[in-house]
């Protein structure tokens, strides 16, 4: 069985216990503005263009034999997309690895294979592997059949979610991870079909099921101001959390512009938007709001 | 921190090096007296120490608690013109050069005009080693194909055990006096040499005494003098401490410190032995002294830290004796690696992490200097508390200390044939060199510069910086039709370079043996005082040499991007790779950008680089490993490169991994600077697969930006990390906690970060006294990113 993978990332330390492997799902329901893995978005492979690593020798741009690449008057590569056929010749072509495919087929098989190579890390730590993206949840075969497979090797297993998806594939999956990690963005539905283009109906309903399941949960909450950082959306956030015991940590991340330039290597600039990442003083008020109801509270993941 | 501390912290910070003429006087003067002149060679060096002993100026300074120092000032560092003879040149660029210099005075100058160079022009160790070299190995350390580690320094290399708190140097004599008793005049034709060097040891025993006791006379005599009687009274047990040690076995953990303090200046005196000399497994050592006076109330935990601060004063007061030429190059810095061993086992296996090893990782935090260096042993045994203590000291950025496996250093000493109690005593000690403390002469006796080797490869044999044929005629690479052929052709470069080397060695293992023996540093390791034979002369319990090599992860992706590029995917022909590499890849950067991109690397846990890492490393031991040395010892292997691998690179061309040439090779065990991609753990993972068992030590270096280590999560993930290493059998790992940005700023702004001290190699330094190139490559080292 395949699925749609954009990264795997090796010592990752923000997303669950230990030291960890993150595989990271390509394609997402969810198109949040503020997104730091734009290239998770969407469920095709995109071509990415790395200026910063690219020497302007117009290698790729002979390669291509689609007339999707050329180069403009002082050397700099820029893509037609809709000419590509991701066909690979360019990245072949290019010695600088200015030119990448975000998101290709990986097997159950060759994760896991990856996954045993950080065995010894994740048995000292307590770590283990990450499902995260993207939306694992939007690949629900897949994802299955990748919890059984790390399972049966051993590996704790986080799902790392937006709770978008069809009531039965978020318990099922739920159900076989050892962890959930689940991003609450904002509370109120209109507002959240604003930021996110979805309701946020199904994703609470599903966060409420945890609950049954006993599931272990760790919040993740993306804090970008003047979107969710206001009172009102706390405190909703807050007695809407108090109610489930299932909820180990609240984790704050703030909202930071590591996007921005994966947005720019994606050519999809004005798909997303700018926010300014919040004050310390901020980021804390928060944590503090989160700790005074009882909540243990991290920054970061 | 006291006050008390604080100032004599400031004036060691303050204090500049400077070159002190006053042992070469003595030295001199007392070669020219007859009473010498007509001593056997081992009596000879005695009553050298004894002059120096009887004659060196001494001083306490105000505020004091331990004393005795190497020169007659602070950072006043003495020559050893027996060994080295300075030229005037030589002195002019030690005080002029821009990195470790050293002030030179006039009346310095002088003195060497007159008397030290006309003496010892001609006869000191130096030019009777470049006298007896060979041409060939001439020629191969003239291309910087190995340095040679004994031209301007003295052996060394060793660590004290625990025989000063058991044993006071009357005690010592006592057993001179038994062996000399014991020799079989009728039997052993050696027993007369034997005679001799036991007296040698005898009269440095004695000199120390004495040394000793001239600081009881002054403090006494200071005492009397002193008005504020809080200082008086400690001007007074000074005096009673320095007349019981080191004559008598120590009573009291002042008298243990100030015991060690005397050897130690001792050691650094007779000789400029590579690694100064350490005390090693402090915190065992000092323990029972310290839990008694806790007993009986003499001591408290301020007042035993107070001590060890002032000892650190002490160590930070001497810096490296200097360096020039090739052994400048090699290890430019003012550090004299001393490495305070801290945790480990107990030599029952119990784990030896006590309550002083806490004391004395606090002292290391608080006092944060250059030296001693420092390291923390960790064992499985040993507690996950010990490890995050020391890490919170490597967050702040200070570089020390430095972590080790004790399970693997162990494991390595018995390998080696070392009983697994002497193993347990033992450590690493100078970088990372592993070593049974107290029992052990583990020489160092040059850097290897692998990648060279493969060079000369490439060019069947020829020098392509020179155009000298200085290897084998080994075939011209084009004419090889399969990567093994390479490979055979390159093992026997490396075995010929490799027998050059030693045979120089065994020359200069036997030149100190005869003319420069060390009977005082043999009054203190075992067996030389029961075998009668000196330090120099395979007196030691275990002899071992080693040949450090250098570039493993240089030599690893040069090997893989040949093996990949030109035979496995035919992307390019080996003709046209010479010719990119006699270019220095102008004209074929689209190649060279292949090399770097495209190419497997070591240190992304990729095993078709890292089956080759393993390759040169079984081919590295193999031609090494177990071969014996002249004295008794035993060949063995370690990689570590101090700050040799800039100066090998400056004299290797253009690599096929990429490298331009000049360019630094990889350092250690280390990945090539930034071409680890993969994260920490692959970098691990990609160390972990050589076996460090069958080494005496390895480097892997590890950035750090602060913000990963900022919360004690990501530090309980750093330790993971280490623990996971250390569960393949990691030798040693270190780590520089710093950003690119800060140092870049440093560059500029130097006198902004004069407290800058980086994890260098095996070592720390200040950051604005590494060369430009070094700091350069410093900021190149990937930087492990949070996310």
């Amino acid at each position: 069985m395949e699925g749609l993978i954009f990264d795997l990332k090796r010592y990752a330390v923000h997303d669950g216990p230990g030291i960890r492997l993150n595989v990271f799902f390509k394609g997402c329901p969810l198109h949040c503005l503020w997104c730091h893995n734009p290239e998770g978005v969407a469920f095709e492979p995109e071509l990415m263009l790395m200026p910063n690593r690219c020497a302007r020798c117009g290698d790729c741009v002979r390669a291509c034999r689609y007339q999707a690449l050329s180069q403009n008057g002082n050397g700099q590569v820029k893509a037609d997309r809709s000419r590509c056929t991701l066909c690979g010749d360019c990245l072949q072509a290019c010695q600088r690895e200015a030119i990448e495919i975000a998101g290709r087929k990986m097997t159950v098989e060759e994760i896991a294979t990856e996954a045993e190579k950080e065995r010894v890390f994740f048995e000292q730590s307590g770590g283990g592997v990450t499902l995260t993206g993207g939306e694992p949840l939007a690949q629900p075969a897949f994802a299955e059949a990748l919890i059984d497979s790390l399972k049966l090797h051993g590996f704790h297993v986080a799902l790392d979610t937006s709770g978008y998806a069809p009531a039965e594939v978020f318990r099922n999956l739920a159900k076989k991870a050892d962890l959930v990690l689940f991003d609450l963005k904002i509370m109120d539905e209109t507002r959240h079909k604003k930021y996110t283009g979805v309701s946020n109906r199904i994703i609470l309903e599903n966060f409420q099921s945890l609950e049954k399941l006993g599931k272990p949960v760790w919040v993740r909450f993306p804090l970008i101001p003047g979107v969710n950082d206001d009172e009102n959306n706390l405190e909703a956030m807050a007695s809407f959390l108090c109610q489930l015991r299932s909820v180990e940590q609240v984790n704050v991340l703030p909202y930071h512009k590591g996007g921005l330039e994966k947005i720019r290597r994606l050519g999809r600039e004005g798909e997303f938007a700018v926010f300014e990442p919040p004050s310390q003083e901020k980021v804390q008020s928060v944590i503090d709001f989160f700790a005074r109801r009882g909540f243990k509270v991290k920054r970061g993941g | 921190m006291n006050d008390r501390i604080k100032k004599l912290r400031e004036q060691s910070l303050r204090a500049r090096p400077s070159i002190s003429s006053e042992r070469a006087r003595i030295v001199t003067d007392s070669y020219r007296s007859p009473e010498v002149q007509r001593a056997s060679v081992p009596v000879q060096r005695a009553l050298v120490f004894k002059a120096l002993m009887e004659k060196k100026a001494i001083f306490i300074d105000d505020g004091e608690l331990i004393v005795g120092e190497r020169g007659p000032a602070h950072k006043a560092t003495p020559t050893y013109p027996e060994v080295c003879c300075h030229s005037l040149e030589d002195l002019e660029t030690l005080d002029s050069r821009p990195k470790t210099s050293y002030t030179v005075d006039e009346e310095t100058l002088r003195l060497y005009h007159e008397e030290i160079i006309p003496f010892w022009r001609g006869r000191s160790m130096r030019e009777r080693i470049f006298a007896d070299m060979r041409p060939e190995w001439k020629e191969a350390y003239e291309a910087g194909i190995f340095t040679e580690f004994m031209e301007q320094r003295a052996p060394g290399h060793t660590v004290l055990g625990d025989k000063i708190y058991r044993k006071g140097l009357l005690d010592i004599i006592n057993d001179i006096k038994e062996s000399v008793d014991h020799l079989d005049f009728f039997n052993d034709p050696e027993a007369l040499d034997k005679q001799e060097e036991l007296r040698a040891m005898a009269i440095c025993a004695e000199a120390l005494i004495t040394y000793a006791r001239r600081h009881a006379e002054l403090a006494r005599k200071m005492a009397e003098g002193e008005k504020d009687p809080v200082r008086k009274k400690e001007l007074e047990k000074i005096a009673a401490v320095c007349e019981w040690v080191p004559a008598h076995a120590p009573r009291d953990f002042w008298e243990a410190l100030q015991y060690y303090w005397f050897v130690h200046v001792g050691v650094t005196t007779e000789f400029n032995t590579w690694d100064s000399f350490n005390p090693g497994r402090l915190d065992q050592h000092l323990y029972p002294f310290y839990q008694k006076g806790l007993e009986d109330g003499s001591l408290d935990r301020e007042k035993a830290a107070e001590l060890l601060q002032a000892l650190w004063v002490k160590f930070n007061n001497q810096p490296a004796p200097p360096k020039v030429g090739v052994t400048a190059e090699e290890s430019g810095t003012y550090t004299d690696f001393a490495l305070i061993n801290v945790g480990g086992l107990r030599p029952d296996g119990r784990d030896g992490a006590n309550e002083l090893s806490y004391l004395i990782l606090d002292v290391i935090e608080e006092m944060r200097l250059l030296q001693p260096s420092s390291m923390v042993q960790v064992s499985a045994k040993n507690p996950d508390s010990l490890l995050l203590r020391a890490l919170k000291i490597v967050r702040t950025g200070f570089g020390q200390p430095s972590i080790f496996n004790t399970d693997a250093i162990v494991q390595e000493l018995v390998r080696q044939g070392k009983s697994v109690e002497d193993a347990r005593k033992g450590g690493s000690s100078g970088c990372v060199e592993a070593g049974a403390f107290g029992a052990e002469a583990y020489i160092l006796t040059g850097y290897f510069n692998i990648p060279k080797v493969f060079e000369i490869t490439l060019n069947n044999g020829v020098d392509p910086r020179t155009g000298k044929k200085i290897g084998l005629e080994t075939g011209d690479p084009r004419n090889f039709q399969t990567f093994d052929e390479l490979m055979q052709a390159f093992e026997k470069q490396m075995r010929y370079f490799i027998e050059v080397k030693i045979r120089g060695n065994n020359v200069i293992e036997k030149l100190y043996a005869e003319y420069l023996p060390a009977p005082f540093l043999s009054l203190f390791i075992d067996d030389c005082v029961l075998k009668g034979k000196d330090y120099h002369d395979g007196g030691a319990r275990y002899n071992t040499r080693y040949i450090q090599g250098v570039g493993l992860g240089s030599i690893t992706d040069i090997l893989a991007s040949v093996r990949y590029n030109v035979y496995d995917r035919k992307v390019v022909s080996m003709d046209e790779l010479l010719k990119a590499l006699s270019q220095n890849f102008q004209g074929y950067e689209r190649l060279r950008d292949r090399f770097l991109n495209k190419t497997p690397k070591y240190g992304n846990d990729d095993d078709y680089a890292d089956e080759l890492t393993r390759l040169v490393f079984e081919m590295y031991f193999r031609l090494i490993d177990g071969r014996p040395t002249v004295c008794g010892g035993t060949y063995r292997v370690n990689l570590l490169p101090t700050t040799v691998h800039v100066y090998f690179g400056r004299v290797t061309g253009a690599t096929p991994d990429g490298r331009l040439a000049g360019e630094p090779l990889s350092e250690g065990i280390s990945p090539v600077q930034g071409m680890d991609r993969k994260g920490p753990t692959a970098v691990i993972k990609s160390a972990g697969k050589i076996d460090h068992i069958r080494t005496g030590g390895t480097l892997l270096n590890q950035k750090f930006t602060p913000q990963l280590l900022a919360d004690d999560e990501g530090l309980v993930k750093l330790k993971d990390l280490i623990r996971a290493y250390f569960k393949l059998m990691g030798h040693h790992i270190q780590f520089n906690v710093v950003t690119a940005d800060t140092l870049r700023d440093a560059q500029k702004h130097p006198e902004k970060y004069r407290d800058l001290i980086v994890r260098v190699a095996g070592y720390s330094d200040y950051f604005i006294d590494c060369a430009r190139e070094l700091q350069d490559e410093i900021i190149r080292r990937t930087e492990h990113q949070g996310f």
